[in-house]
């Protein structure tokens, strides 16, 4: 019963995205080619309301439903990791046309070939925690 | 009831996203999807391989159903919200997907010659399993995806996930201009 809310926010991410047309491979080659200001509009508004509810949760103390206070963990500061990991996954969002959030939501839509990329990512994640000390960070 | 059943605008999906981030805040949570990759690899045993992999996955059960939920709001769409299932893209972006070989550009969401099963070969197999494993392995090594850099770590004005944008469209201009055009599988 404690997880019924995240399936329900799960639906509404769901919704959006699928709507949106985020889940679709040529909107993403399409944001790539600078075509369109559709992808950027959705980032973009999603982070400027973002940027509003962190700093308003921050300032107010805002706390969770558990009472207790929402923090934020800051990110390690490197260049590194951020650049080359970001690249790699740049790559690959462009390839598979979906990030994962997409990926899951298109078998909604019936493609079961997304299991494959799904398959894939799995492996990605596999393979990154064998090379992880290997890996500049 | 037009209004729902047409793509809906930026504006109306931008705030569904933020709204998704506030809410898995006020549950206690933390917004990034490709964490659920990490869990599932935990679940399955990696663990035994690195221990990266030994870490309190249980605690994240959430995301597993929080993306099962996405599932389902895929599906939700797909079979009641949508007039028809066509991308209606801008002209120059159809005319260079028309170069790289691209057919019945936005005639549904994904391209059927990437991901319809009666189109299958083994370069296809291969093109998806490869693309899926630049993403995980991309988002691990970066530690964060779309979700949790260029939405949540944006949010909070993170520099290292300005840097990790940086890269998510250094890699992903690279692909679509220099390397798509040579390796679509067909």
């Amino acid at each position: 019963m404690k997880y019924l809310k995240f399936l329900g926010i799960g639906v509404i991410f769901g919704i959006a995205l699928t709507k949106g047309q985020v889940v679709s491979w040529y909107r993403i080659i399409e944001m790539f080619y600078f075509d369109s200001f559709h992808m950027y509009g959705i980032i973009g508004s999603a982070v400027v309301l973002g940027i509003i509810i962190v700093q308003y949760i921050k300032s107010k103390k805002v706390k969770s439903i558990e009472g207790q206070l929402i923090t934020f963990n800051p990110k390690n500061k490197s260049v590194a990791r951020y650049l080359i990991g970001g690249t790699f996954f740049g790559l690959g969002w462009a390839m598979a046309g979906a990030c994962p959030g997409p990926m899951y939501l298109l078998l909604g839509r019936g493609y079961w070939l997304i299991l494959l990329v799904i398959f894939g990512a799995l492996l990605g994640t596999f393979v990154y925690g064998l090379l992880r000390h290997k890996l500049p960070h | 009831m037009d209004f729902i059943l047409q793509p809906w605008p930026w504006y109306v999906v931008g705030p569904l996203i933020a709204l998704t981030m506030f809410l898995l805040l006020y549950f206690g949570k933390e917004f990034g999807v490709s964490n659920t990759l990490r869990v599932a690899c935990s679940a399955a045993g990696a663990q035994k391989f690195s221990e990266f992999f030994h870490w309190d996955w249980r605690s994240q059960k959430w995301n597993l159903i929080f993306v099962g939920g996405g599932v389902i709001g895929g599906f939700i769409s797909y079979m009641f919200l949508e007039a028809d299932h066509t991308v209606a893209l801008a002209s120059s972006t159809v005319e260079n997907m028309r170069d790289m070989g691209l057919t019945n550009i936005g005639e549904s969401y994904l391209p059927s010659q990437i991901f319809d099963p009666e189109e299958i070969t083994v370069g296809t197999v291969a093109y998806l399993i490869v693309a899926g494993f630049l993403v995980g392995f991309g988002a691990r090594y970066a530690g964060g995806c779309t979700s949790g850099h260029a939405i949540s770590g944006l949010a909070n004005l993170q520099l290292p996930s300005l840097i990790a944008v940086i890269g998510f469209f250094i890699g992903g201009m690279a692909m679509t201009y220099y390397i798509l055009p040579h390796i679509l599988p067909f």
